[in-house]
């Protein structure tokens, strides 16, 4: 058997008892990702909070349907960008996608990543980095639409959730 | 190749497996970490025999030129295998050569038709007008298609005016044709149906289809990428207008599909990709062009290919469609058997084998297929997961996605078995194992969620 090296515990535990799951309000910007080749889907919100270089990421809430790594992956990627700084959680965001590339060379940054330092494994599967990595890309999606919305109409920082619904699309 | 293909009907029990299991050599492949392959998704593309890859290879060495130009002897050779390749393959499906047209595969067959219809709005081809559709007229086409056989219609009502239209599903994962008399009126122009559903293995009443859609003068399109391979099929007897099959699902090689049209069809039908080889006169202000089936053969075609498919043809042959038709019939009742004897299992489609060929898709309570794929590729089964290119029946039957295993001429009951065995497995390592009896038949399928 090698395919424990691909469901790791970690990633059996985040699946069957995911974080943060569900969609909450408010929020600033939402992203809807799918696998066109699986059908795996991804609805995710991030709402910020603080100004310039303090801009953090206050919330990450995510509704999905999907297999075990994608589903695991949105839970860790809660776990690792709520609360920080946009700065570091777009280093963190940076290291796990590094990682997924890195076809198994790569020893991954147990500080930076934690329980990321699980989907090692899945790097060696080049199908399910794309399942490891929805989360992720909706992520990245929805904070630069918040950004763009921030410059655009965030003088007060009082956000509307419902104002801002459209999805990315595919 | 007669003494190299197992003959069917051996002491009446059927074909010889093993036999025919020696004609291909990738059966043999042994996995990394010892696994030996068990290959169960043929309904995506199946296995070549050495009789294919042979003729293949021999064409290239001995034979290959361009086809229908050049007056060298190659040429001659090459457009004289090309040509037989037509023939047998016409004969294979009950039709005349002139019907067959190549194509890269059942894909780009239905798209010619599509857009054949569409170029018919301003096209000089005579009779051509009977193709035109506008606002106001419908095109039909069902729940169950796969992608190949959906997009390229919703394309050509975009690009007509026309409306799209479809038969539903019914909870058993059949086609409800209890609207059929609605559904298919004067409006519409064009059905197009599955001949056999790619996920639910579901056969379609195609005759009955197709004598309603004749009666109100629409023309009928058969997606039969997956009945061409596993059944007989007769084109004429079948009495629709346009078939539309892949030769890589039938032992041939990728790269080759075909129409096949009624000849008056296709000679009033407009060309979908135009240039070289496909016309008659050209001039610098306009051209015009030739009859079919070179009409919708733009450019150098894919002639290995071709000469490929004809060998797998002349295989398929030799061991009888019938007799294929009956060993998958005999797996699909087996797999049907156990996979819904098998706790915490769901069969995603008909529960008996009845009208009904070798795809048999299912969910694993509380294992995403992905995962359920994974495992069994560990075990060295290889299975398709997914929504098969046919979402819509996903949205249909309230499932993301299915794991699906299609079975073939060279499939045995053994591997029926290890698949089963493989579900179970995978059900311990992710501890779903169901301790009781309960789940299996199928019948508790979610039939609410029809859309999203």
């Amino acid at each position: 058997m090698q395919v424990e090296t691909l469901y790791q515990d970690i990633i059996l535990d985040h699946y069957k008892n995911p974080h943060g799951k569900g969609l909450r309000e408010p929020y600033d910007a939402e992203a809807y990702h799918v696998n066109p080749t699986c059908g795996d889907e991804v609805t995710l919100r991030v709402r910020l909070a603080g100004e310039g270089d303090d801009v953090r990421i206050d919330d990450v809430s995510y509704d999905s349907v999907g297999c075990s790594i994608s589903q695991a992956a949105a839970s860790v990627l809660h776990d690792l960008v709520r609360g920080q700084r946009l700065e570091d959680a777009m280093r963190v965001h940076d290291e796990f996608v590094a990682l997924m590339q890195s076809k198994g060379q790569v020893e991954p940054d147990e500080e930076v990543l934690q329980d990321g330092i699980a989907f090692a494994g899945v790097s060696k599967y080049p199908a399910r980095i794309k399942c490891a990595l929805l989360a992720w890309m909706a992520w990245k999606d929805a904070t630069a639409r918040a950004l763009g919305r921030d410059q655009a109409s965030r003088p007060g920082g009082g956000l509307d959730g419902q104002a801002n619904k459209e999805g990315a699309g595919r | 190749m007669s003494d190299g293909v197992a003959r069917a009907g051996r002491a009446g029990l059927g074909l010889d497996v093993e036999r025919i299991r020696k004609d291909f050599p990738i059966l043999e492949r042994v996995l990394p970490g010892g696994r030996q392959l068990i290959y169960l998704d043929s309904g995506a593309t199946s296995q070549k025999p050495r009789q294919v890859l042979d003729a293949e290879r021999e064409f290239y060495e001995r034979h290959n030129a361009a086809v229908h130009r050049g007056a060298h002897r190659l040429a001659e050779e090459a457009t004289e295998l090309y040509e037989s390749a037509r023939a047998k393959v016409a004969a294979f499906v009950g039709a005349d050569p002139g019907e067959v047209v190549f194509t890269k595969n059942a894909t780009e067959a239905i798209n010619l038709v599509a857009y054949g219809m569409s170029n018919a709005a301003t096209s000089s081809v005579p009779g051509a007008d009977r193709f035109r559709l506008g606002p106001g007229d419908e095109v039909v086409v069902t729940e169950m298609e796969h992608h190949a056989n959906l997009v390229p219609w919703q394309m050509l009502c975009e690009r007509t005016g026309a409306t799209l239209r479809w038969f539903g599903l019914t909870d058993e994962g059949r086609l409800d044709l209890s609207t059929l008399e609605e559904m298919i009126t004067e409006r519409v122009k064009v059905v197009a149906v599955t001949h056999q559903s790619n996920v639910l293995g579901t056969v379609n009443p195609v005759d009955v289809i197709t004598a309603r859609a004749h009666a109100v003068g629409a023309f009928v399109v058969v997606d039969a990428a997956q009945s061409v391979p596993h059944q007989p099929v007769d084109f004429h007897r079948l009495g629709v207008d346009f078939l539309a099959f892949s030769g890589h699902k039938m032992l041939g090689p990728t790269g080759i599909g075909v129409l096949v049209g009624r000849r008056e069809l296709l000679e009033a039908l407009p060309p979908f990709l135009t240039g070289g080889s496909m016309i008659e006169v050209v001039r610098m202000e306009a051209s015009t062009f030739a009859p079919p089936p070179q009409r919708f053969e733009a450019g150098v075609p894919n002639i290995a290919q071709a000469v490929g498919l004809a060998a797998a043809v002349d295989y398929l042959s030799e061991v009888g469609m019938e007799a294929v038709a009956e060993h998958e019939r005999d797996l699909t009742a087996y797999a049907l058997e156990r996979l819904g004897a098998t706790p915490g299992v769901r069969v995603v489609g008909p529960l008996t084998a009845e009208a009904r060929g070798g795809a048999v898709s299912f969910v694993v309570d509380g294992v995403h297929p992905h995962d359920v794929g994974q495992v069994l590729d560990d075990l060295g089964i290889a299975v398709r997961v997914g929504h098969h290119c046919a979402w819509p029946i996903m949205r249909r039957y309230g499932v993301p996605a299915t794991t699906r295993a299609t079975f073939y001429l060279y499939n045995t009951r053994a591997e029926v078995d290890a698949l089963v065995e493989g579900v179970e497995h995978v059900q311990r390592f992710f501890g779903v194992a169901p301790t009781a009896t309960a789940g299996g038949a199928g019948g508790g399928r979610n039939t609410s969620g029809a859309t999203r």
